[in-house]
């Protein structure tokens, strides 16, 4: 009776055992997938020689740190560019992006979810429907307009500044429909007893919303934060010196440039992945949550 | 006169709440009126003339009507785009979702380490894609490079070596599998998502009715995720619709504009050459399919809200 019971249990296990190890191998497999192309620029970043490096795709020593390894490529970059004001410029300008970015949506986002006033309905309603307009789409008639706008101390183009940058990205559609659908869902209850305490509108915002509301300014502060750090484009077009350039930019007019060096280029790419990758190691959970979070939509 | 009091009290504080939300909404209001409308409206009108960043003076900007659109049946490099945009959806659209819920389903598992295998599967979504399309110029190298090493491993010397992006038939398709490999996390996540929001019970009434793994992925998990697989079909194919960074940066539209796209077209045509009304024209076109999309998305996820 109990014997085929036994073998059953124990074949059962087998299979589970070899089902499991199948799976983790299929893991393993798409790991070494989505590995292999940042493991292979940041071992070629150590290696010195230039020749090595090329020589090196063919093998397997494309992964390994053999030959002469070194800081040779890094210190190249900064000796052959300005680099140090490359990451001023992106971090600066993601920084007041985000900053400025956070404070303006959540305004308007808390306004439209919980003050009464005239044609609030109507302003939601323009506001989820902006969210259609891609960026893409106003790139060159926005090119036209910042060339011509006036700046303060007397300058009459936008182009070439940090402002360009930043300004055109602080307020946007889709993160204030993030925060408004936050605050709707936040229980009146807690405002209404602060309002019988006497509490202003203000306050109530500052003191009880805002401390509430950390997940969702985490959320969109991190979804702001990395487009700010990849974007191309815009500031391809409206920057055209070294001077207020942020790191994307400048590491594609480094790979246009003759002859191409590989090691350097490597090294170069590593300084902007590293940290973001770091810091996406730190905060990875709410990194997952924002990009989950862009899902529920509609 | 208590009751007035109180009324007069309350109207005054509607207006304090009234003239406090309008302070509030009027920095974004004003930005998104100036960087996102007004651009907007104006590309209308630029697309009909024949605008130039930097007017000459010589030339003064004329209305030409739809001269700018007219031209666009003519201009070998916006069909081209276009056509490889709809190869891009085509190709990588499917591929693409697919391999996000493979990934997505792995994951969702109860096993050890899954965290890790999260991270890693997630990583490639944060490294910008500048970097990206460099590191995998470098993989393409013609001769030594990587892939063609790798392909001449696995094939037992029977396949390559290519020259990826010199080639115009293979250019297209190797830009779209570092395109994949660096959005799949992002789709992988959102689809995770989905999969944790389904009821567990679900699959223990199923599992009740002797349904296998299988036909509870066919019955439960597909239908329960309609709506996000919706979302990420028509988000990947919008992403599709914008495709740049990675062009711009590995071929430039090249060889030949066997990788072009429209973006790229309308920087090409807006920056590069100045023509901005003819830019206005191409970036409308790509403005009308993007809403086209957007407004099959609201339709079909609609649809579903009406049968539940």
């Amino acid at each position: 009776m109990a014997n085929p019971n036994a073998s059953y249990s124990l074949g059962y296990r087998t299979k589970k055992a070899v089902v499991t190890g199948a799976k983790y191998l299929l893991m393993i497999l798409l790991a070494i997938f989505f590995l292999f192309p940042i493991v292979f620029m940041i071992i070629s970043s150590f290696k010195e020689n230039e020749f090595q490096v090329v020589a090196d795709m063919s093998s397997l020593n494309a992964f390994l740190p053999v030959g002469e390894l070194g800081l040779q490529n890094y210190r190249d970059v900064f000796t052959s560019l300005d680099f140090s004001k490359l990451i001023f410029n992106s971090v600066l300008v993601m920084l007041v992006t985000v900053i400025l970015g956070l404070l303006v949506n959540s305004l308007i986002a808390y306004a439209l979810a919980r003050l009464r006033f005239k044609g609030k309905n109507i302003l939601l309603a323009v506001i989820i429907s902006l969210i259609i307009i891609p960026f893409e789409a106003v790139a060159i008639p926005l090119l036209v307009i910042v060339n011509k706008l006036p700046w303060f101390g007397g300058a009459t183009t936008w182009l070439d500044s940090y402002h360009v940058q930043i300004i055109p990205f602080i307020a946007d559609a889709f993160s204030i429909f993030l925060f408004y659908q936050f605050f709707v869902n936040i229980p009146k209850e807690l405002e209404e007893a602060a309002l019988i305490d006497g509490a202003s509108l203000f306050g109530i915002f500052w003191k009880i919303i805002l401390p509430l509301s950390k997940p969702i300014f985490a959320t969109v502060a991190i979804l702001q934060a990395l487009a700010s750090w990849n974007r191309f484009m815009w500031p391809l077009m409206v920057t055209r010196g070294p001077g207020v350039r942020p790191l994307t930019v400048g590491i594609q007019s480094f790979f246009g440039q003759d002859p191409r060096l590989w090691g350097d280029l490597m090294a170069f790419a590593s300084m902007i992945t590293i940290p973001v990758l770091i810091v996406f190691l730190l905060f990875q959970k709410w990194f997952v949550q924002s990009v989950a979070s862009t899902g529920i939509k509609g | 006169m208590k009751a007035v009091d109180k009324m007069k009290k309350s109207t005054s504080f509607r207006n304090k709440e009234s003239l406090l939300a309008w302070l509030f909404s009027t920095p974004a209001i004003l930005l998104l009126i100036v960087f996102l409308v007004v651009p907007f409206i104006w590309a209308i009108y630029l697309s009909f003339t024949n605008q130039r960043l930097i007017p000459n003076p010589n030339l003064p900007t004329e209305i030409v009507g739809l001269r700018n659109y007219i031209r666009l049946i003519d201009d070998e490099a916006f069909l081209r785009g276009l056509i490889n945009n709809f190869y891009f959806v085509a190709i990588v659209v499917p591929i693409q979702t697919s391999f996000a819920l493979g990934l997505a389903l792995l994951i969702n598992q109860e096993l050890k380490g899954m965290n890790i295998f999260r991270t890693v599967f997630f990583g490639p979504v944060v490294t910008a894609m500048t970097v990206v399309a460099i590191v995998w110029t470098f993989l393409y190298n013609p001769g030594e490079g990587l892939i063609n090493a790798f392909l001449n491993v696995i094939t037992l010397g029977n396949a390559g070596p290519y020259d990826w992006l010199l080639d115009t038939k293979l250019v297209f398709p190797a830009i779209m599998l570092l395109s994949i490999w660096q959005g799949v996390g992002f789709q992988m996540v959102i689809y995770l998502a989905g999969l944790q929001e389904i009821p567990g019970p679900l699959y223990e009434a199923a599992h009740v009715d002797g349904a296998n793994r299988w036909q509870q992925f066919l019955y439960i998990t597909l239908p329960q995720l309609r709506n996000t697989t919706i979302f990420v079909v028509l988000s990947t194919t919008i992403l599709a619709f914008k495709l740049f960074d990675q062009v711009k940066v590995m071929t430039d539209g090249g060889p030949q504009n066997a990788s072009m796209t429209t973006m790229v077209h309308v920087i090409e045509m807006g920056w590069g050459q100045l023509k901005v009304g003819y830019a206005s024209a191409v970036s409308i076109v790509f403005f009308l399919i993007v809403l086209v999309i957007s407004i099959v998305q609201r339709i079909i996820m609609r649809e579903k809200g009406a049968e539940s």
